[in-house]
């Protein structure tokens, strides 16, 4: 299929619609609206569920609803709108319903604004809700990469019965770029052995969260977390770039990520040794590459849209093997390629100082 | 040894567990009217051969436990938010009939918002909302539909209007919007009651089975453990004190229902 110019919301929209979408429950937020907007067309031209919920809470509710029966479904929001809808992401969980989200992320705290950041990370890795668990969470750095995550968070959200989020911020949500969608999907037509049909014929079924034993509340943690185990273990993405001889090892995920790459790009034109490792999932963490690369690299630079939310994750993974200095722009500041650079260079230097040392 | 002794009876049956309703014992208190309400819905369902194709919601509140009693598929939706949850499964199973069990805390308080979109919707659903004026499952707090005066754990000198208002009449509510086809308030304190309700559960799903829009049948109950009464006693606190505040009556009923 050939490339076309599009724009990040309505591709992931449309790349949701080919993984074989067949219910959207949504809410307007800036800046994710448009992936509402396209989808309340086409969902309707396909003759497949859309419906714009009276808020966040009520929209992901329906998404529960609809899980229930075993369909695909999907929610998109933007920050603001994710806190609210973590009542629901722990029932999912608890429920053990395969959703996917969509967090278009924005500045915050608060109201805060409708400009790209970063300030999800907790949010959507830590504190997705009450209760022990973790969504999987996939983070594009472009259209082309939003559109895959979007297809692939479908088929592990239904392989692993889990919750799984697309993060992307206000930058890839609105910007367009040249991608190629996948071509259509079948929508698949016969349910899971759990879904919620009506009990024709067969036993009733329960889709429920609640155990009222501590030890049968117990017994059902323990199956979550050795599934998040096993996700742990199979389900850890991420992109390189130079890393085979870096001596300093920049890190960072979507946005910041794909801005990096470029101040990297410089730093090794003016012969600094420096890679890139570009998380794609931050649920779960990519640590056991990052961990064998600190077996290597001299010092780690972390550069996010944020305070320093990621940075606790590369602290873990590297173990106090080598210094971790962090770049960070919050409330909806992008930062420029060449913020990047000084930061790279002031890292590298402090480096090279302590190595003389 | 016995039969030999006792000819056979040929004997009609008269009275029997419906088919909707699972050979359990409930976890209900002596006297709660959770166990009339259940009995109402199963024997509709049966009566109407909906059994295999109900999608019950469950509320969370004393009846969070309602699918162990019901032989039908259940959800479990979070406090309140059955409306949407029903919303959801309706929406991807058009011709199932899906219907929320809901207390007067669920729907009247954190669920308020749920409720009135899910009807102004017109959502294809049936409720069934149960109004004993306290919160059950967590000890007999203060409910939006606590009468004016009436003493709870969370009101320990009677609810006060000036400082926690009056309470919400929510069937009358409901009734205003254009989704709403048919809303009734029936109580369970006495037979004749009883019976009057069992037919109003089986109008809404009718309703639904017609896809005519959103139908709501709230029921008076009792809650004797909460009140601090015998169950007599709760049956006729219903009829003296809660029906003045909550009157029985039909606030919708639109044409295409009356024709059904």
């Amino acid at each position: 299929m050939a490339r076309e110019l599009m724009k990040g919301n309505i591709a992931i929209a449309e790349a949701a619609v080919r993984a074989g979408l067949q219910a959207y429950f949504g809410y307007p937020i800036t800046p994710q609206t448009e992936l509402l907007e396209y989808l309340s067309q086409r969902m309707v031209e396909l003759g497949r569920i859309f419906l714009q919920a009276e808020s966040e809470i009520a929209a992901i509710n329906m998404v529960y609803g609809a899980a229930s029966t075993g369909v695909r479904v999907m929610t998109s929001s933007s920050s603001p709108g994710i806190s609210l809808m973590q009542e629901g992401f722990s029932y999912l969980a608890g429920a053990q319903l395969p959703c996917v989200v969509v967090d278009v992320m924005r500045g915050g705290p608060g109201l805060g604004n409708i400009l790209p950041s970063q300030g999800d990370y907790f949010q959507v890795t830590r504190s997705a809700g009450h209760g022990d668990f973790h969504p999987i969470v996939l983070a594009p750095a472009s259209v082309q990469e939003a559109i895959d995550f979007t297809v692939l968070a479908f088929d592990l959200a239904e392989q692993y019965r889990h919750l799984v989020m697309v993060v992307a911020d206000g930058q890839i949500g609105q910007m367009m770029e040249p991608a190629e969608l996948p071509s259509m999907r079948e929508v698949q037509t016969v349910g899971p052995d759990w879904a919620l049909t009506g009990a024709r014929g067969r036993p009733k079924r329960l889709i429920s969260s609640i155990y009222m034993l501590g030890e049968e509340g117990e017994a059902f943690n323990r199956q979550v977390q050795a599934r998040l185990q096993l996700i742990k273990s199979r389900e850890q993405r991420c992109f390189e770039y130079q890393t085979e001889d870096a001596e300093l090892l920049v890190i960072g995920y979507g946005t910041a990520g794909r801005i990096a790459y470029t101040a990297v790009e410089a730093a090794r034109a003016a012969g600094l040794k420096v890679g890139l490792l570009r998380p794609q999932t931050l649920w779960p963490f990519p640590e056991e590459r990052i961990s064998t690369l600190s077996d290597s690299i001299r010092a780690c630079l972390v550069v996010e849209m944020n305070a320093g939310q990621m940075i606790d994750d590369v602290r873990l993974a590297i173990g106090g093997q080598v210094p971790v200095d962090f770049y960070g722009r919050m409330g909806g500041v992008v930062p420029m390629p060449d913020d990047i650079l000084a930061a790279i260079e002031e890292t590298y230097a402090r480096m090279t100082v302590r190595v003389r040392a | 040894m016995v039969a030999t002794l006792i000819p056979p009876i040929e004997m009609d049956v008269i009275y029997e567990r419906p088919t909707a309703l699972s050979p359990v014992h409930t976890h209900y208190c002596p006297g709660c009217t959770h166990g009339i309400a259940h009995r109402l819905l199963a024997e509709c369902l049966d009566e109407l051969g909906l059994r295999e194709q109900t999608v019950l919601i469950a509320p969370v509140g004393c009846s969070v436990f309602i699918y162990n009693y019901f032989e039908v598929d259940s959800c479990v939706a979070p406090h309140g938010r059955a409306p949407a949850v029903a919303t959801g499964v309706k929406r991807v199973l058009p011709d199932r009939i899906v219907v929320t069990y809901q207390g007067d805390g669920d729907l009247v308080s954190i669920g308020a918002g749920e409720v009135l979109h899910a009807a102004a919707r017109g959502e294809r659903i049936t409720t069934v909302f149960i109004n004993n004026a306290v919160y059950g499952m967590t000890g007999g707090q203060m409910a939006p539909t606590t009468l004016p005066g009436q003493k709870t754990t969370s009101s320990p000198a009677g609810r006060d209007i000036r400082m926690t208002g009056n309470p919400i009449r929510m069937s009358e509510v409901i009734a205003q919007l254009g989704g709403a086809v048919y809303v009734v308030r029936r109580s369970l304190h006495d037979v004749a009651n009883i019976r009057k309700a069992k037919k109003a559960i089986l109008t809404a799903l009718k309703v639904q089975m017609a896809g005519l829009g959103f139908s709501l049948v709230e029921l008076l109950s009792t809650c004797p453990t909460n009140w601090g009464m015998s169950p007599p006693e709760a049956m006729e606190w219903v009829e003296r004190h809660m029906v003045p505040v909550f009157p029985l009556g039909d606030f919708k009923v639109t044409d295409a229902v009356k024709d059904l």
